[in-house]
């Protein structure tokens, strides 16, 4: 069982070009920013989008291919889908929701609500069964949206968001529970999601799409370490930077040097990673091993609470880490000049 | 009186406003209510030709609705739902009755399903059928000008219904029609219902289409307009028991679909999410 699709849409400003393999048991998570291309690519799945090139291929099935003419539409998929708003049906209950995709494959009544009561207990929603769309609480919703999408026990489980429609209390404690539904789901899954965290915490392998394109994809370890673009990098919060490599130093396309213990392939693109906590700052020019060393302006602080994230300026535009403590004594602000230093076994340099 | 600004409306219209009122609004209900046979008036209803009539008027306008929905639902889907060439000119045509003068349509019936008409000839020598002048015409006149009332408020409803609930039911292995069935149609029911009932009040008081087409025949295409226009030469009295009848019905109808209207707005998941790319 496993799904392999190459994904060509064209749909107003959007150019979607994507290939995407997924074998049950590994949780694909597709993130990238908004505009990427991301639910339409689960439209294309799930058959809702037709596709304009490519083809999407379910366990050897054909679902979709314009160039042999074939096109399976979406009831006969065998797809369960949690919608980023859920779609709940308003007008019916729980149950009847949970019951609708079984009643629609023929199901008699009986048994697709005894089968609807099961998953509303799997889901820890035994007593909400008559209760409509309205009168569950935004977890509810969503509990009732999965068991919908596994009731008819898909080949093929998508996922929109999921979490994109609770507040941010109930989504830690929905994500464990839905990574514990996942886990037990034998099917192909892919959720999307432009959650940075979302994404590190239930991906078995993480599929980075920026305008229609793959830009990475591996696990999240790996994903982790060698960001390849600047959404990526903004993603696992590290500093990413483009230049070339000079053998023991790398000359930054923006400007500037930095010297790291990685060497440097010679006159090759190569990324370099700092992460922000590597990054030292002083009111003086400091004195000791660290290689890199330079003078530069603090742009903006951002307050998170336990950390300070400075923004610092030319001539190499970085985020540095701090504690509260240290952003106090170092009196940091929009404007102060400061000197940054990073170890040069602190940078990470891989070809581009 | 002192200079300082006055908050309230220019006297002109107020004295406008008033006039509005009185002339179209209270001139003709009181006239109506009034001159009314409250005493004679289960006697005046009793009679035959007012029973008559009345049944005529229920079931002509009651089948017009039911015709309708079977026809108007399909044709508001195919508006909201496909696009297709020339479909601005489709959605202008069906509203063509709405403003047309209903004797025009009526005759406009009369050219197309008269014993000479363009169907009606064919529909005359192939399966013998006659409709001018019979009560089926007075359903096919009365449905004529009713319908787009129907088809206006339904494909409202369905394009503000977002569509991916529909999407949703297909992936959960419905149907096209199973999708229709069990979430388009509820979903839009209330505007449904109260497209029906604007249809409904809109056939029972179809006069000029009627009467052009399909004649005015006691029993058989006297409906209760016609009867009322009728009765208002030889008994009076009569006409106005009728008119309060008809009058009744429209209170009513205002009532139904006025608190129909104001209650909607519950659990209407429309259009906030467009689709996120």
């Amino acid at each position: 069982m496993s799904l392999d699709a190459h994904v060509g849409v064209r749909l107003g400003s959007l150019d979607l070009d994507v290939e995407l393999r997924a074998e049950p048991g590994a949780l694909v998570v597709i993130a990238g920013p908004n505009g990427a291309g991301k639910t339409t690519l689960l439209r294309v799945l799930a058959g809702i989008q037709p596709l304009d090139a490519g083809q999407v291929t379910l366990d050897g099935d054909c679902l979709d291919d314009p160039g042999r003419g074939r096109f399976v539409p979406p009831e006969r998929r065998s797809v369960g889908v949690v919608f980023q708003d859920l779609l709940l049906f308003p007008h019916l209950s729980a149950r009847e929701n949970v019951a609708f995709g079984l009643r629609a494959r023929g199901l008699a009544r009986g048994e697709a609500r005894r089968r609807a009561d099961d998953w509303l207990g799997r889901v820890g929603l035994a007593g909400s069964a008559r209760a409509r769309p309205g009168e569950l609480s935004g977890g509810q919703a969503q509990r009732v949206a999965l068991a919908r999408a596994l009731a008819g026990d898909p080949r093929l489980l998508l996922l929109d968001e999921p979490l994109a429609a609770l507040d941010a209390t109930l989504r830690v404690e929905t994500r464990r529970e839905l990574r514990r539904h996942l886990d037990s789901y034998a099917g192909v899954r892919v959720l999307v999601t432009h959650d940075p965290i979302e994404a590190m915490a239930l991906a078995a392998r993480l599929v980075i799409v920026e305008q229609g394109r793959v830009v990475q994809q591996g696990s999240p370890a790996d994903v982790r370490s060698r960001p390849r673009s600047r959404y990526v990098a903004d993603l696992v919060g590290v500093n990413l930077l483009r230049g070339r490599g000079t053998g023991g130093t790398v000359a930054l396309d923006a400007g500037g040097v930095l010297t790291a213990a990685d060497r440097a392939p010679l006159d090759e693109p190569v990324l370099v990673v700092v992460h922000p906590r590597a990054v030292s700052l002083h009111r003086r020019a400091p004195e000791g091993s660290p290689r890199n060393v330079w003078e530069t302006r603090v742009e903006g602080v951002d307050d998170e609470g336990e950390r300070m994230r400075i923004q610092l300026g030319l001539p190499i535009p970085m985020v540095a880490e701090v504690t509260p403590a240290a952003a106090h004594e170092l009196t940091l602000g929009a404007g102060v000049a400061v000197w940054a230093s990073v170890k040069a076994t602190e940078i990470a340099v891989y070809p581009a | 009186m002192s200079r300082r600004v006055s908050r309230r409306p220019p006297a002109v219209a107020l004295v406008l406003a008033g006039l509005a009122l009185a002339t179209f609004l209270v001139a003709p209900l009181l006239g109506l209510l009034e001159r009314a046979p409250w005493r004679e008036l289960p006697g005046l209803l009793g009679e035959p030709e007012v029973r008559t009539a009345l049944r005529l008027s229920f079931v002509c306008s009651l089948s017009a609705t039911a015709l309708s929905v079977v026809l108007g639902v399909p044709l508001a889907w195919v508006l909201a739902r496909t696009r297709f060439p020339g479909q601005n000119v489709v959605r202008a045509l069906v509203l063509i009755p709405m403003v047309l003068p209903p004797v025009v349509g009526g005759v406009a019936l009369l050219l197309a399903f008269g014993r000479r008409g363009l169907v009606g000839q064919w529909l005359d020598q192939w399966f013998g059928v006659r409709l001018p002048f019979t009560t089926p015409g007075v359903i096919l006149a009365e449905t004529f000008v009713a319908m787009p009332f129907l088809v206006i408020t339904v494909e409202a409803a369905l394009r503000s219904l977002d569509p991916r609930y529909e999407e949703a039911g297909a992936t959960l292995g419905a149907s096209r029609w199973t999708v229709f069935r069990r979430v388009t149609l509820p979903m839009i029911g209330p505007s449904l219902l109260a497209g029906a009932v604007l249809t409904w009040a809109r056939a029972l008081g179809e006069f000029g289409a009627t009467i052009t087409f399909a004649g005015n025949f006691e029993g058989r295409t006297q409906t209760m307009p016609l009867a009322v226009f009728l009765a208002l030469e030889t008994n009076p009295p009569a006409a106005i028991a009728l008119s309060l009848v008809l009058l009744a019905v429209s209170v009513t109808v205002l009532a139904v679909v006025g608190s129909r209207v104001l209650a909607r707005p519950r659990d209407r998941h429309v259009g906030a999410a467009a689709v996120s790319l």
